[in-house]
């Protein structure tokens, strides 16, 4: 704390926009506003990652995160309408079970942060990857993973298309075109 | 010098944390995908910061990847959320067990039959 750094600044200034819009989006009860706040949530996240020394998955973060991932949230809640009826009350008994798993975890990240060396102490050394590096680092060492990626947005395809089709077909047979 | 490893921990954890909640308390099931995609944004946070701690390059390299796996997830849980909404007109994960099926009026060719 004494010798901040800029980069420091910015880091719990980011880190703090993260958690108050993840905070505000988790309990916002209208769905849109809660696509929203997780937007900006995102963005900040993609700050993050270009602090941190990641510029090109910030990008990825802004382009496919935030653009097409929470376009296609907002076009579902649009598409839904849900009817503003009233909540059903929500069991004493879950809300133990859930912050009891949460007090768990939250001991053992703190166990963690207190038995961590004394080199984790010390500030990151500042270094960032330039995309040049990062992609050939990327298809020279993980061209099977990046094939398996593409087969599995593939596969995704065709069962999102299946399942919006499912409702249909029993009904209509063979008549679409 | 940015800021401790730690901190990156730290940071990660909280979010990881908010999305776990909203996952374990919201009845919605956009809700809960919603606390999935922190969750996984939680993990990818996780993973650059290490990759800076170690000077390694692999943990941006896992973070692209979780961005490829959570578009995946989102398409197959949205069209899975759009299906239900279709038969059974709600999007309360309960109502998968105790209501039974709406039929679409649009295509409803055959008469409705009981069949309890």
């Amino acid at each position: 704390m004494r010798d901040m750094t800029v980069y420091a600044v910015f880091f719990y200034i980011i880190a703090a926009l993260i958690i108050a819009s993840a905070g505000l989006a988790i309990t916002r009860k209208h769905m849109v506003h809660a696509v929203l706040y997780l937007v900006v949530s995102f963005i900040a996240t993609a700050l993050l990652f270009y602090l941190l020394g990641a510029p090109l998955v910030g990008i990825f973060q802004v382009i496919l995160y935030a653009g097409a991932i929470m376009v296609l949230f907002l076009f579902i809640v649009m598409m839904i309408r849900m009817a503003p009826g009233a909540d059903r009350p929500f069991p004493a008994a879950h809300y133990l079970a859930a912050f009891g798993v949460c007090g768990v975890y939250i001991a053992a990240a703190l166990l963690v942060a207190f038995f961590s060396g004394p080199e984790a102490g010390r500030p990151m050394a500042a270094a960032a990857a330039s995309p040049a590096a990062f992609g050939f680092y990327l298809f020279d060492q993980h061209w099977l993973a990046v094939e398996m990626v593409s087969i599995l947005l593939l596969v995704a395809l065709i069962g999102a298309l299946h399942l919006g089709r499912a409702g249909r077909r029993k009904q209509s047979g063979n008549k679409e075109p | 010098m940015i800021v401790p490893y730690t901190h990156v921990m730290l940071l990660g954890a909280i979010v990881f944390l908010m999305g776990m909640i909203c996952t374990l308390t919201r009845r919605n099931l956009i809700m809960i995908i919603v606390g999935l995609e922190i969750m996984l944004n939680a993990a990818a946070i996780v993973f650059v910061g290490a990759g800076l701690q170690f000077q390694q390059i692999e943990g941006q390299v896992m973070a692209l990847f979780i961005v490829a796996v959570a578009a995946a997830e989102v398409s197959v849980g949205l069209a899975m959320v759009v299906c239900i909404y279709r038969q059974r007109h709600s999007i309360d994960p309960q109502c998968i067990e105790n209501s039974p099926r709406v039929p679409d009026p649009k295509a409803a060719s055959e008469p409705l039959t009981l069949n309890t």
